[in-house]
């Protein structure tokens, strides 16, 4: 999907909120937030896709007003309750206030059937796909080309895996793409490295 | 009528604090049931994800050739070789040596993916929208007003955190450090280096 959660590349942000050595937790509940989620992960209730989801499904003003962590509880919240786990009157009775979730999830989508392996060198193009459910695709390569520099590890599919479909293992392949083709003069010198699916990736037309 | 699960139809959220204890609350039973608590696994997470691990690595690549070669060959193989556990997910790690003409940078654009193990918990300005949206396209700039400037005549390279697949930089060993002594060559080598919006000095980032 096309959310909010899909930043790279977009304007008018401000300058990073950095300090050397920041400590990674604002407060005592993003630290056991942050621990909740890797215990919530080994119950199996739901899968690394299906958590991912979950935090791109939240309502645009209130995944960007929120903050990492609260994104987090958000998505293990919306996924307990879709899960059966429990339910939002639930929740809202022990936390005692409202507990805004997540979205409903739009339909996922098997790998592609005509997917095919690429090796070192080649030139492939970024399927021009739009899909309303879950991807691992930044949208700023989305239809570019670039070059296969590796071929990384066999991974379930996550545009299946994140809506309980049937998720093929396929590879991931390092693919180079240069900050001038991705936004025409309009980007600093760089050259970008992103995982891309193999279900992602199609042969780049040959140029003559 | 808008969806009733819009932020503007409903009671104020609780504090963070009380949602949290509620997500905590229903996952109680089944979490004893499995052993597993919030408290074993921040603990657990307080000993593992360190950026001192990180630190361990790049020191051996520092002061052993033989080990910087497979390191660089095969990141997670060569990591095997210290007592530090990689989880099942980070399926594979490329280590990036940057070097005068070459400038590695991590991101993740579309969450905050992130090789714990090695660089510890990702810092909030890691996680924030500015530097998940700038870095990829003005990472420049972005290092500049971070106190890392890349000279022009260097490379800068983005390497986007989208799959299984886990980053780590290998920074530049500071001239004033060589022929340093391992334990204080990691002593040195600091978190925000691994990710690589930092130089290192002989003094400690």
């Amino acid at each position: 999907m096309d959310g909010m959660h899909d930043l790279g590349g977009r304007q008018g942000f401000g300058k990073v909120g950095y300090a050397p050595k920041a400590s990674p937790f604002h407060a005592a509940w993003e630290k056991r937030t942050y621990a909740l989620r890797t215990m919530a992960g080994q119950l199996g209730i739901y899968n690394i896709d299906e958590y991912r989801h979950a935090v791109e499904r939240m309502d645009p003003r209130h995944s960007v007003s929120a903050s990492y962590y609260e994104r987090v509880i958000t998505a293990i919240a919306t996924l307990l309750v879709e899960k059966g786990v429990t339910s939002k009157a639930e929740l809202e009775a022990i936390a005692g206030g409202g507990f805004a979730l997540s979205h409903p999830s739009a339909g996922g989508r098997t790998n592609a059937a005509d997917r095919k392996a690429f090796q070192r060198g080649e030139r492939v193009r970024v399927r021009n796909d739009f899909v309303p459910g879950h991807i691992r695709l930044p949208g700023y390569i989305r239809g570019k080309t670039g070059v296969v520099m590796y071929e990384g590890p066999l991974t379930p599919f996550p545009d299946a895996h994140a809506h309980g479909l049937e998720a093929v293992d396929e590879p991931t392949y390092d693919v180079q793409f240069r900050s001038e083709d991705l936004w025409p003069g309009g980007a600093e010198s760089a050259v970008i490295h992103v995982a891309v699916f193999q279900s992602y990736l199609e042969a780049a037309p040959v140029v003559s | 009528m808008a969806s009733q699960d819009t932020a503007s139809q409903q009671a104020p959220n609780a504090a963070m604090e009380q949602r949290l204890a509620a997500v905590e609350r229903v996952l109680e039973v089944r979490a004893h049931d499995k052993g597993l608590s919030a408290d074993g696994t921040m603990h657990w997470q307080e000993e593992n994800l360190l950026a001192e691990n990180g630190a361990k690595v790049v020191a051996r690549a520092w002061t052993d050739p033989a080990f910087r070669q497979r390191l660089l060959a095969d990141g997670k193989a060569a990591i095997a070789e210290f007592e530090i556990g990689l989880p099942a997910i980070q399926r594979q790690v490329y280590v990036l040596e940057n070097t005068p003409a070459v400038h590695n940078v991590i991101v993740c654009t579309l969450c905050s993916c992130t090789a714990t193990t090695l660089i510890g918990p990702p810092p909030n300005w890691y996680e924030d929208l500015e530097y998940r949206a700038r870095v990829v396209r003005e990472a420049r700039s972005v290092l500049q007003e971070m106190g890392c400037p890349v000279a022009p005549e260097t490379e800068v390279r983005v390497w986007d955190t989208t799959a299984d697949t886990r980053f780590m930089v290998l920074p530049m060993q500071p001239p004033e450090a060589i022929g340093w002594p391992e334990d204080k060559l990691a002593s040195i080598v600091t978190r925000d280096s691994l990710i690589e919006v930092a130089r290192l000095s002989a003094e400690g980032g």
